[in-house]
């Protein structure tokens, strides 16, 4: 059996068709080196951070979140799919009632946001939640 | 700077001594993050606050560093602790250098 020019082409446009959807590769650098840049390159071994953000987000220009780490000096906070990670960095002074802060945050697309907290006795704590962003929070 | 900027802070007005308070802070500014363009493709650039602090009687209850991932009017929601009578001071820091402040008192009973 032979092909017909009709069908010759259809088997060339489906072949066309499987094109390597190129894995967004996770572009760790930048994010990586704000931690170190707030670490100093200490290991991220304590535990206590809660971070608290939505699964679905439907409006990636305004996401609460919350972070929680009693005992923390300072947490920042990273959005590891923005075009630049970092979002903020909380110090908590004397009077803090508690190491605790909500705010609301820009996320481009779907992508994992990280906190990581500098507890008072040097130790660093690391929390992350993935969300999923229906519209991103960049561009017009 | 950015126009009509204006600090909304909610505070309670009285606090028993040593009393650990919610505080919540809004200030309306377009906190824009240099990322966007405008209808000819150009760049629109980068105008936010990138500071923002609270004190109470002088001392630090917390400041925030922020990058332009902060949403459009930024909103903090905190806690203090009222150790005495006196004042909360909240200032905002924008790109250009001005500085927007509110001021709270709260009474201990």
């Amino acid at each position: 059996m032979s092909f017909s020019r009709r069908q010759t082409l259809a088997i060339m446009a489906g072949s066309g068709l499987s094109v390597m959807l190129g894995g967004r590769m996770a572009l760790a650098t930048p994010t990586e080196e704000l931690i170190a840049n707030f670490t100093g390159g200490a290991e991220i071994t304590g535990e206590g951070l809660t971070l608290t953000a939505p699964e679905i987000a439907e409006n990636g220009n305004t996401v609460p979140v919350e972070v929680d780490a009693p005992g923390a000096e300072a947490i920042i906070l990273l959005a590891t799919g923005n075009p630049n990670p970092d979002v903020g960095v909380f110090h908590f002074g004397p009077l803090a009632g508690a190491q605790m802060a909500s705010t609301r945050i820009r996320l481009a697309g779907t992508q994992e946001v990280v906190a990581i907290a500098k507890m008072s006795d040097g130790s660093f704590a690391r929390a992350a939640q993935e969300v999923k962003v229906t519209i991103g929070g960049c561009g017009g | 700077m950015a126009e009509n900027v204006t600090p909304r802070v909610r505070v309670p007005k009285e606090a028993a001594a040593g009393e650990v308070i919610t505080i919540k802070t809004l200030i309306s500014h377009p906190m824009e993050s240099g990322q966007r363009k405008d209808k000819d493709g150009n760049l629109i650039p980068r105008s936010i606050i990138n500071r923002f602090t609270c004190t109470f009687n002088g001392k630090t209850v917390i400041d925030v560093a922020m990058e332009p991932a902060i949403s459009t009017n930024p909103y903090f929601e905190f806690q203090a602790k009222v150790p005495e009578s006196g004042t909360f001071t909240f200032t905002w820091i924008d790109d250009d250098g001005s500085t927007y402040e509110d001021t709270k008192e709260i009474a201990v009973a």
